[in-house]
């Protein structure tokens, strides 16, 4: 279906080629997944499959990519739409018209598809996707898990050939993801589409995939199944890390089959849990109210963070998370209730006092950034912030080192773009650090390199709060958790009981070994040395 | 035609509504009686409330209303400041401020007349009501959808206009959003700097999405079947133009009845016909489909006629019985209003009872 024939591609003027001499060929009907760092060429090899690499991109691609028979290099994107269809990592920045049906039939309509067909198709494409009822709805007002499906059905609706989606579900909490990859699972069992999916999070892809291609990032592809893809991968999810550490041959996939051969493991105690922290209190908020007009998204939130705290916030989409970690600020509304971080209510501070009593970093961090070099937002930084000079930059090497002072901060990658704005909010010394969905967008080593930092942080006493969907990086993080759900806190407590005992949040080494064992850094010290 | 769908609640397609709207606004531009405005309004009022959806363009039509209200007050308001001494029965008189040699023939404050107030209230009334009517089609019809119904030719500047809509939303959330990231980062600093600081990160932001967006339409196809030779667009536009042309001369030969009478008719409707042709050729080229077009069913065609009928009825009374349309400013009194205009007006309240109701069906939040 998808062949790639010596494929190599480079931008213009740089030395070292994104691709080199790729030679691929996916079959009709398989489900690949592709992973890799950030900047290892994901994304360009993806774009070679419709013709947005080169046609869009610009770059020079030698080679030839064929889909079903056509070469990419001979048609532009537009002519290869009823074959490949394309899922961009932002459902919402690719949507052209503004509620579901019309979306699903602006693709057909280009083709020309007749009147009578798209309205049969539009209708069948509704119920696969489990959205008819949300057909006349705004595709604004639609949750991300709703909107990334009414972006596949955008383009299942053209009965592609081909389905290719960028990040698919970074940006969805556990149960929306679920949802969005049970369809494509469907898609490919039951049409028969061929589905190339790039993600960072394969945790919960890999079960699905018939075929893993790895990119390492210095112009080669790794190709073959998954768990022999798997076995040497410097990424891997933590049930194939698992398997890794317990030298299980082949390599255990999904859930399902790790927990048939840890059946005859034979482990001991499960790890002493640290007792309760007893810092001195550094926030302690009573009774937290916000609204929207008649949308309560805060309901009476009590919260007391102590000293050299990790907490982490959970809860689905919309359940208020982001809006209490405003409210915490002193930036955000809050109509009722008290924060006191030192005997002061931030809200009642100007909001460059604020700052230095909370220092938050919002969902898309890169709204703080607004300078032309990363040297000169450090400059701002310390201005801003009244602190000596080389404060911020000094952070940042601690946070993130070598990142060059003079690149432009929209060039960074996402990790060293978020170090950097924590980096300034950091500079203004705030003893309560607020983080609003930290981690999307960021892989493996770059969220392992975020707990690091994390840690660091709290180890100076201060206190950190992170919202976040993302299961496994909150049990290797915080020590605490908070669960929210419509604006009430339902479960508080050590991240091993909050996340163990609960199906939805469990990690998969909980789901493994029970809800004792959280992380792969739990069984690796419980582990004798010899069974290692 | 089908009548047992008939009453089916659908939304009826927009140009109807607009058919209907300019019906009344042209109804109410040949007549000053203070009555026959006040039906029309009441008539466009009715219906708008009868047939509107809970979409915010529908809901715009209370500004309107604001609007009418502002054009006739300013209108009287004008006669004050501006003197208004036409007629014998002088209300107020105000002291005169004089003006300078240049400025003869303006008046400021004065004495004010009862019949040259009156004149600025039916005016105004004239204008507020002609506004309204638009608003009233505004406020019925669907304006993305009467951008769908445009034809084929103009299917690009279509999209580009409903992109365009889109952005302004896009771009006021992004505003909203950076400015509250600034003030996590202090949000000091002087006029120019802060602007910076925000216009940078929404104009970036604006920037990536439109490249999102572009790289999405362009892999779903958008523009795909645009090909064309050159010879053929040569063709295709000259035949616009001259049509264009045409057009712009009839129109403005049939307005001026100074100029020679073969200007007008015949240029008028050759332009129309070339430029309709240009249209033609252009749309053939296009192989695009529409999703669920606007139907134009019997339902269009009664709301279109009562517009058309309401126009009607005032052009042929102000040819045969102008005075009751246009009453008298010389001799005070109270306006007349005869039989036939007013049931030509309230034919155009039909559409209120004899349309589908609109298709409400509630929109989860």
């Amino acid at each position: 279906m998808i062949e790639l024939d010596r494929v190599s591609f480079w931008y213009h003027g740089q030395a070292d080629p994104v691709l080199s001499e790729v030679t691929l060929s996916v079959g009709e009907g398989e489900f690949v997944l592709m992973a890799g760092r950030t900047g290892s060429g994901k994304s360009t090899l993806l774009g070679t499959i419709n013709g947005l690499v080169p046609h869009f991109t610009g770059g020079h691609l030698d080679g030839t990519v064929s889909v079903d028979g056509v070469a990419t290099h001979a048609h532009p994107p537009r002519e290869l739409a009823h074959l490949v269809g394309v899922v961009g990592q932002d459902p919402l920045a690719g949507f052209v018209t503004d509620t579901v049906e019309e979306e699903l039939a602006y693709g057909m309509e280009q083709l020309g598809v007749a009147p009578q067909v798209m309205r049969r198709r539009v209708e069948e494409t509704l119920d696969l996707l489990g959205i008819a009822d949300l057909r006349r709805r705004a595709l604004r007002t639609l949750s991300g898990g709703q909107q990334q499906r009414v972006a596949i059905g955008s383009v299942l609706t053209m009965h592609p050939k081909v389905l290719v989606l960028d990040e698919p579900t970074s940006a969805l909490d556990p149960t929306a993801a679920e949802d969005v990859l049970a369809t494509l699972a469907r898609l490919v069992l039951d049409l028969g589409t061929t589905v190339v999916v790039a993600e960072h999070r394969m945790e919960r892809v890999v079960p699905f995939a018939d075929r893993m291609i790895y990119v390492p990032g210095d112009g080669s592809v790794v190709d073959g199944e998954p768990a022999d893809v798997l076995r040497s991968t410097p990424v891997a999810p933590p049930i194939v890390e698992l398997g890794r550490l317990l030298r299980w041959d082949p390599l255990p996939l999904s859930v399902r089959d790790a927990r048939r051969r840890a059946r005859d493991l034979d482990l001991p105690a499960p790890p002493v849990r640290h007792e309760p922290n007893s810092g001195v209190v550094l926030l302690s908020a009573s009774d937290v109210v916000v609204r929207y007009g008649a949308t309560v998204a805060v309901r009476g939130v009590d919260l007391t963070l102590r000293a050299g705290e990790v907490l982490a916030v959970m809860g689905r989409n919309g359940s208020g998370k982001s809006s209490l970690l405003w409210a915490l600020q002193g930036s955000g509304p809050r109509q009722g209730g008290s924060v006191t971080v030192g005997e002061k209510d931030p809200k009642t501070l100007s909001s460059a006092e604020a700052r230095k009593v909370v220092g938050l970093v919002p969902q898309t961090a890169s709204d703080l950034l607004y300078l032309q070099t990363v040297d000169a937002e450090c400059e701002a930084a310390d201005r801003e912030s009244g602190a000596s000079a080389g404060t911020c930059r000094a952070l940042l090497d601690r946070l993130a080192p070598d990142v060059a002072a003079d690149r432009h901060p929209r060039d960074l990658s996402e990790g060293q773009r978020l170090a950097l704005v924590l980096a300034v909010q950091l500079s203004a010394a705030p003893a309560v650090v607020l983080l609003d969905e930290p981690t999307r967008g960021l892989d493996y080593p770059a969220k392992s390199a975020l707990t690091r930092m994390i840690a660091d942080i709290a180890s100076d006493g201060r206190t950190v709060v992170v919202a976040t969907h993302d299961v496994e990086f909150v049990a290797t993080t915080a020590a605490r958790t908070v669960v929210m759900a419509e604006g009430e806190i339902v479960s508080d407590g050590p991240t091993t009981e909050v996340l163990g005992g609960s199906p939805a949040f469990a990690t998969q080494i909980a789901k493994i070994l029970g809800p004792d064992w959280l992380t792969l850094a739990d069984v690796a010290a419980a582990l004798p040395q010899a069974a290692r | 035609m089908r009548t047992a769908t008939y009453f089916l609640p659908r939304e009826l397609h927009p140009a109807a509504w607009w058919l209907w709207a300019l019906g009344l606004a042209v109804a109410a531009s040949r007549t000053t009686n203070p009555w026959l405005l006040g039906t029309i309004l009441a008539v466009a009022g009715y219906v708008v409330v009868a047939r509107r959806t809970d979409a915010p363009w529908a809901m715009a039509f209370r500004m309107y209303l604001y609007l009418g209200a502002a054009i006739v007050f300013f209108r009287v308001f004008f006669r004050f400041v501006f003197g208004g001494a036409e007629g014998e029965t002088i209300l107020v008189r105000l002291p005169e401020i004089p003006l300078p040699e240049w400025a003869a023939g303006i008046r400021l404050l004065g004495a004010v007349s009862a019949e040259s107030l009156l004149g600025g209230f039916y005016d105004g009334l004239r204008l507020a009501t002609m506004v309204v009517c638009l608003g009233a089609a505004n406020a019925l019809a669907n304006p993305k959808r009467l951008l769908k119904a445009m034809p084929p030719a103009l299917y690009e500047v279509g999209t580009a206009v409903i992109v365009a809509l889109s952005v302004f939303p896009q771009l006021a959330e992004s505003v909203v959003r950076v400015r509250r990231a600034r003030k996590l980062r202090g949000g000091g600093g002087k006029r120019f700097h802060v602007l910076r600081a925000i216009m940078i990160p929404v104009l970036a932001d604006a920037l990536d999405r439109s490249l999102r967006l572009a790289a999405s339409m362009d892999s779903r196809g958008y523009g795909r079947a645009g090909m064309v030779d050159a010879r053929k667009r040569l063709v295709t536009g000259a035949l616009m133009i001259i049509g264009l042309l045409g057009v712009c001369v009839g129109v403005y030969a049939t307005l001026d009845g100074s100029t020679p009478r073969y200007l007008a008719g015949p240029f008028l409707a050759g332009g129309l016909v070339v430029g309709l042709l240009g249209f033609r050729t252009a749309g053939a080229r296009v192989q695009r489909s529409r999703y669920r077009p606007g139907q134009w069913n019997l339902a269009e065609v009664v709301v279109a006629l009562c517009g058309i009928a309401v126009a009607v009825v005032l052009f042929t009374t102000s040819s045969v019985d102008p005075t009751n349309l246009n009453p008298s400013l010389i001799i005070l009194s109270w306006p007349m209003l005869s039989w036939a205009p007013l049931c030509g007006v309230l034919v155009g309240v039909l559409p209120a009872f004899l349309t589908p109701v609109p298709d409400t069906e509630k929109v989860p939040a």
